[in-house]
């Protein structure tokens, strides 16, 4: 058994095979892979006895769940009306100065990848973004330098 | 307006009160009914932003008859300029799971669940441990209850009650017909209570003080009190427990920055409310008896003249024409449209006479749209365009 294929098997013995289940078990799976490839819809239809158009249809229903290649890091940065307000344009040109990406894109070595999103709830400490799970508030540009080279560093 | 109403803070949400296993015990051995009349007299209504009234969702779902009932706390917050359930869920979590079990004893289900958004998975952990914590109490008193977090992944869509649980079953997150409604068929097609995080606290307050000391908070048709998100260019952004009732020029006397232009109540599905509309606008539900009301879910964000309504309702609708399930045509098509059509308009490649052409399109997606999602968009839409017209043009 293929690593995706075991990943898949343990997160179904985990969470259940029924319908209810699907979705803890796509996100068990971007959780570890950081996202959905055909073949790991492939296998969970399989797996769970779920046809794989379904699986298909539903993981690109959630914006959480990437369905393209995704680097070890997703930076997602609120992109809603206050963060718009308050900075997030100089955010993310620094951000995309320091990793030499576009928004949408993930850098070479497979490290970040950097994305827009949606109001992510901390209007009262705008700008904000995700690094994973974790949240950064009141991000200046000089602020997401240092957060950054902290990533950096951590291989 | 008869009388003028002033800021009342209040302060009994974030209250840490150190007995929910005493409140929880003495509740359940009140009547099931009782609790209910305790609920339908404080006037509790649902602090989402919809507003149903929390007792008679309880009460319809306590006499449907299945074999199995949930009971859902909408944790999805998703509205732009709200971040309250956050911040109850990291202070005061055993005051929504207590008002969970109570709400499971009153209308028999031993199941419940928290939608928790997908963007708050940070939160996760720390829950889990005062769930557990939760459960060997409620075993202890012999109250059969246990409660699940459900990550969601993404979807504003997913707050509308029954996409939250057409998620939960494994599905695309696409709003359901209603009727029936969830206290009739919800979760896995049962009976389903789903309540907004801050409805559940307020419950809590109310089984621990009584009805009457909620109700004799806020004014007629709006009762209690109720979290404010409060952001944008406000010198204090943050959230704040206030009375309903208020009026908007009050609020704006507190939180504004001197120059505050608009301010956005309920989100970007809420109403723009311009300077000018300020003194007769009051924030609560519908029926007071005179001025505006404007309901909200807590979403208050304030705009300066330095900004410019234009982009603040193309960031609205780029908001919307991402997040629309894409399940029905008006909300799909309509959001698209509403799009192209103020930045044609801004170009100048439309005459401003298609502002009007855009308002009765918003109208029909009111009318037509199967969800809150694409009927509300008419909200800020109209608010905006009608009062910020030049803005739209030129």
């Amino acid at each position: 058994m293929n690593p995706i294929e075991s990943l898949i098997k343990d997160l179904a013995d985990q969470h259940g095979r029924k319908r209810e289940s699907l979705l803890p078990v796509m996100q068990g799976v971007v959780q570890q892979e950081k996202f959905l490839s055909e073949y790991s819809m492939v296998e969970i239809a399989r797996e769970m006895d779920i046809p794989a158009a379904e699986v298909f249809g539903t993981a690109t229903f959630y914006s959480f769940l990437e369905t393209k290649p995704a680097g070890k890091y997703i930076i997602r940065v609120c992109r809603t009306i206050t963060c718009a307000m308050k900075g997030k344009n100089q955010l993310l040109f620094a951000i995309q100065d320091m990793l030499k990406i576009k928004t949408g894109e993930t850098t070479p070595d497979k490290r970040f990848t950097l994305l827009e999103t949606n109001c992510l709830g901390w209007c009262h400490k705008a700008p904000a973004m995700l690094i994973n799970d974790e949240v950064y508030t009141e991000v200046t540009p000089e602020k997401a330098r240092e957060i950054l080279t902290g990533y950096m560093k951590d291989i | 307006m008869a009388y003028s109403y002033q800021l009342k803070r209040v302060d009994f949400i974030f209250r840490n009160e150190n007995d929910y296993e005493k409140v929880l015990s003495a509740t359940i051995k009140k009547k099931p009914e009782d609790i209910i009349n305790e609920l339908i007299s404080s006037e509790l209504k649902g602090r989402g932003g919809a507003g149903f009234p929390t007792g008679l969702k309880w009460k319809l779902t306590a006499e449907s008859k299945a074999p199995k009932k949930y009971v859902i706390c909408n944790a999805d917050e998703g509205e732009p300029g709200t971040f309250k359930d956050r911040e109850i869920l990291s202070k005061v979590p055993y005051k929504v799971l207590t008002a969970m079990a109570v709400c499971g004893y009153v209308t028999g289900a031993t199941e419940g669940f928290i939608y928790l958004r997908g963007e708050y998975k940070f939160l996760e952990e720390e829950l889990k441990k005062v769930i557990d914590e939760f459960h060997y109490y409620c075993k202890e008193i012999n109250l059969d209850f246990t409660i699940k977090i459900f990550m969601g992944s993404g979807a504003y869509i997913c707050g509308e009650e029954t996409a939250l649980m057409e998620s939960m079953q494994g599905r695309r997150g696409e709003p359901r017909n209603k009727p029936p409604f969830p206290t009739q068929a919800g979760y896995m097609n049962m009976p389903t209570v789903v309540n907004n995080v801050e409805t559940l606290v307020h419950a809590f307050t109310i089984f621990k003080y009584g009805a009457k000391k909620f109700y004799d908070l806020g004014v007629q048709y709006s009762r209690g009190t109720k979290l404010f998100s409060v952001s944008g260019d406000t010198p204090k952004p943050g959230i704040y427990e206030l009375e309903l009732g208020m009026s908007l020029q009050d609020f704006v006397y507190e939180f504004g920055d001197g120059d505050t232009k608009a301010v956005q109540v309920g989100g970007a599905s809420g109403f723009l409310v311009p300077r000018k509309k300020f003194k007769d606008t009051a924030i609560g539900y519908e029926g007071k008896l005179v001025g505006i009301s404007l309901p909200t879910g807590g979403s208050m964000m304030l705009f300066n003249s330095s900004r410019s309504m234009f982009n603040v309702l193309d960031n609205y609708l780029e908001f919307f024409r991402e997040e629309s399930c894409g399940q029905c045509t008006p909300c799909r098509v309509g959001c698209q449209q509403l799009l192209l059509g103020i930045k044609a308009v801004k170009r100048g490649e439309k005459p401003a006479s298609y502002l009007n052409k855009l308002l009765k399109l918003t109208e029909t997606m009111q009318l037509t749209a199967k969800c809150g999602l694409g009927q509300s968009v008419a909200n800020s839409f109209s608010s905006i365009v009608e009062n910020f017209r030049e803005e739209m043009i030129y």
